[in-house]
């Protein structure tokens, strides 16, 4: 396998040093929708554990959404152990080689690493990835799941947080049904995140997992509109939990955004990822995608968008961000991964409107410079646009990826289901909705956020379901 | 020309029954009852045929609530709807998603027109038939390039007050477009509560601007692209008083008056090319080859 940078095999030696994970030379990746990282080798894994300090009171569990015992699993690296290490993981994740893709350990786990304090910190991730690959090539274990506890719990949304949802209540015995709308299980774990960083067979795994602990899989019904909240219940569900996920793309609403060749970044995601029409025509979805195009944002939406683009043959790739670099809400491994491979970023600047050519099709876009201003409350840099700075950048594909709000559907067909916050669904601390046995989890409950905080607040609802079916009826006199 | 299953007890997504309608429009009805139990006027469900068969938005013309049955009628003018029609009995679809969209706002308006034109009788069925239910008088329109076209006549006579009839050659009813079988009827001066347009986005935009001036409330039903159909993507985004609205989860239906049918027309001609190309790669029996996807 091409490497894009020498290994540090010395590592062992050197506690302050991370051993670099091989991966794609950037040349040959942006060819291809393989994986990007290629993932520690067990060699290269045991020198990264041995960095591990295992702390007695450790902080990187703190900085962990679902409290992994990353410690005590790292150790079970050290030790070889690494069927020992994988089920300590999944005590408190059932998505671990997601996770450990995915996540942005930078801003949690590997945060609080004391090591980091002085060196790199641990790559928490990584050891995660690489245990659950390796249980995944030699075959998944299913632990033993109690005998069916009488109660049936609906899941609304496939995504991170209903499967975490569905997982933890399977294992306490519940008989779980997990309706997904679209034809396929996952999520933005299929639809959004590109195959180069996170294989679909890694996903698919994990839900076959999540299925042999005895969860029902319901592909294709969208609740709301085949089956309301209430009828879930009619049908002999006693607890619904909703994970529909983050929903509409926001749009920048300036002059001729529906001009053909302007995608949103969702459109664009689930005809490339889920429909995988870079096997065009093989797959019968096509995409179109020109020669110069443009990604509107910088989160990872914006990244994982610019960089499909590359790989489907783009000659130049440009993301136009308001901000700047250091305010880029994108994981920094992301954005070098990013730029390694050669897409341009246009900083400080920010679309005003498109222009298109007699067919309808986008051919241009009117451009405008910013400047940083002051922090507002939130505390986020805020940004006004530089008179007199309008220039014209020729186009001929637009991904706007700006952010969404949530999917209407189930607030409007569910009376009583209280929303906040644009349409978010308003729960309490125990993500517990308005409505008595309905939960909610991940962006539809908190706005847009990660895979890990998803999976989070998914842990907390499954709590406070069994909690609630676990108490005594009360009688409807 | 008629296929029906033997089986006593379909299996969910099974085709059972296909029937050819005309030289161009097949009928397939397949097994999904808790589609069939929620379906309305007005509202689509997405197929996916086979693994890497794309997602394909389809209004639905009728279901069968205690067979469980849905039914679509349809034309082989692309990829995916020529890949329908070499369906047979007893098939599996591979993903059917639905009911999707709102339904028809339907209540008792006083004398409703349904407009509809070739293959949109099909999806004007249902809403004539609520209409009429809800104690509307329905004078239905339906058009078509000539006789041999026109579908569901019998279907559509039932739920009529009076049905009128136009074609482009003049083989059946008025020569000429459905709109102009309107104006007939308005220069009779004969009072009209709501139209429902429902057709070629073309088609609509010409009622549309025959009733604004009128003040007669018309809706249209918007037929875009979309990809899942339920809230995602965007692709179906469609100008309404100038403002983005999404056809899936804020239509599929619309004032009339308010839509920009311009973009709505050029927008539907993204994915020509493509699917030109993608269609005559398919291994399809005589017939018309051209692409109509579509844009008009």
């Amino acid at each position: 396998m091409p490497m894009s940078r020498p290994v540090n095999h010395t590592a062992t030696n050197n506690r302050f040093t991370a051993v670099e994970v091989p991966k794609q030379n950037p040349k040959n990746r942006t060819k291809n929708f393989k994986e990007v990282v290629l993932g520690y080798t067990e060699e290269q894994a045991i020198a990264e554990a041995s960095r591990c300090l295992n702390c007695a009171s450790p902080k990187c569990v703190e900085g962990c959404p679902v409290g992994v015992p990353i410690p005590t699993f790292i150790k079970l690296i050290k030790q070889n152990d690494y069927a020992a290490a994988i089920s300590k993981i999944k005590e408190r994740n059932s998505l671990p080689a997601i996770c450990g893709r995915v996540c942005p350990q930078e801003e949690q786990c590997q945060k609080m690493c004391i090591v980091g304090k002085k060196g790199d910190p641990v790559s928490i991730g990584r050891l995660e990835r690489f245990v659950a690959d390796l249980e995944r090539e030699r075959g998944i274990t299913v632990p033993e799941v109690p005998a069916w506890n009488g109660k049936k719990v609906a899941v609304v949304g496939a995504g991170p947080a209903g499967l975490t949802v569905a997982a933890d209540l399977a294992k306490l015995g519940y008989k779980v049904t997990i309706f997904e709308a679209l034809h396929k299980g996952g999520g933005v774990l299929v639809y959004g995140i590109p195959e180069f960083r996170l294989p679909k067979q890694i996903v698919q795994a994990e839900i076959d997992y999540i299925t042999k602990l005895g969860v029902e899989f319901q592909p294709d019904y969208l609740i709301g509109r085949i089956f309301t909240v209430e009828e879930l219940f009619k049908n002999g569900y006693e607890a619904v939990f909703i994970g529909t996920g983050a929903g509409l793309p926001k749009f920048l609403c300036v002059p001729g955004e529906n001009l053909n060749g302007i995608y949103s970044a969702n459109e664009f995601l689930i005809r490339v990822n889920l429909m995988k029409s870079y096997n065009f025509p093989q797959s019968k979805t096509p995409i179109r995608i020109g020669k110069k195009i443009a990604v509107i944002g910088g989160g990872n939406v914006a990244l994982d968008s610019a960089r499909c683009a590359l790989r489907l043959g783009a000659d130049k790739v440009t993301i136009i961000y308001r901000r700047t670099r250091n305010e880029m809400p994108a994981r920094q491994e992301e954005i070098e991964n990013a730029e390694e491979e050669g897409i341009e970023f246009k900083y400080l600047t920010a679309p005003l409107k498109f222009i298109g050519d007699e067919q309808g099709n986008v051919k241009a876009m009117e451009i405008i410079s910013m400047r940083l201003c002051d922090a507002d409350d939130t505390g986020r840099r805020q940004v006004a646009p530089i008179d007199g700075s309008e220039t014209t950048l020729d186009v001929d594909t637009v991904v706007v990826a700006i952010g969404r709000t949530p999917n209407p559907i189930i607030q409007s067909t569910t009376p009583g289901l209280k929303t906040e916050r644009g349409g978010i669904i308003a729960s309490d601390e125990s993500f517990k909705t308005s409505l008595d046995g309905v939960y909610v989890g991940g962006d539809i409950a908190t706005g847009e956020a990660t895979v890990i905080s998803a999976m989070g607040s998914g842990k907390i609802a499954a709590k406070g379901i069994h909690e609630y079916l676990s108490k005594p009826k009360k009688s409807k006199a | 020309m008629s296929q029906s299953s033997t089986q006593n007890q379909p299996k969910l997504n099974q085709v059972v029954e296909k029937k050819v309608l005309n030289s161009v429009t097949k009928k397939i009805t397949v097994y999904a009852p808790d589609i069939a139990a929620k379906a309305q006027a007005g509202q689509f469900v997405i197929f996916k045929i086979r693994q890497d068969s794309e997602r394909i938005p389809l209004t639905l013309s009728s279901w069968d609530k205690e067979k469980g049955t849905i039914s679509h009628i349809f034309q082989e003018v692309g990829y995916s709807t020529i890949e329908m029609g070499s369906l047979h009995v007893d098939d599996k679809i591979m993903h059917i998603a639905g009911p999707l969209g709102n339904p028809s706002e339907i209540k008792n308006f006083g004398t409703a027109v349904v407009i509809c034109g070739g293959l949109g009788t099909a999806v004007a069925y249902p809403v004539a038939k609520a209409l009429k239910e809800a104690g509307n008088k329905v004078i239905s329109i339906v058009g078509a390039r000539n006789a041999e076209l026109f579908i569901l006549e019998d279907e559509m006579k039932a739920v009529s007050d009076e049905i009128l009839f136009a074609s482009d050659d003049g083989s059946k009813g008025q020569k000429g477009f459905v709109s102009d079988v309107l104006k007939s009827l308005l220069a009779k001066n004969i009072k009209i509560d709501i139209v429902f347009a429902i057709g070629p986005p073309i088609m609509m935009s010409v009622i549309a601007e025959i009733t604004r001036p009128l003040g007669i409330k018309t809706i249209a039903s918007l037929n875009p692209i979309m990809v899942d159909g339920m809230g995602m993507c965007g692709a179906c985004r469609v100008s309404i008083d100038n403002k983005t609205q999404f056809a899936c989860v804020d239509g599929p239906e619309f004032d009339a008056h308010k839509v920009n049918f311009k973009e709505l027309i050029q927008r539907l001609k993204c994915y020509c090319n493509e699917e030109k190309n993608l269609s005559s790669s398919y291994q399809k029996p005589a017939g018309e080859k051209t692409c109509q996807c579509h844009g008009q």
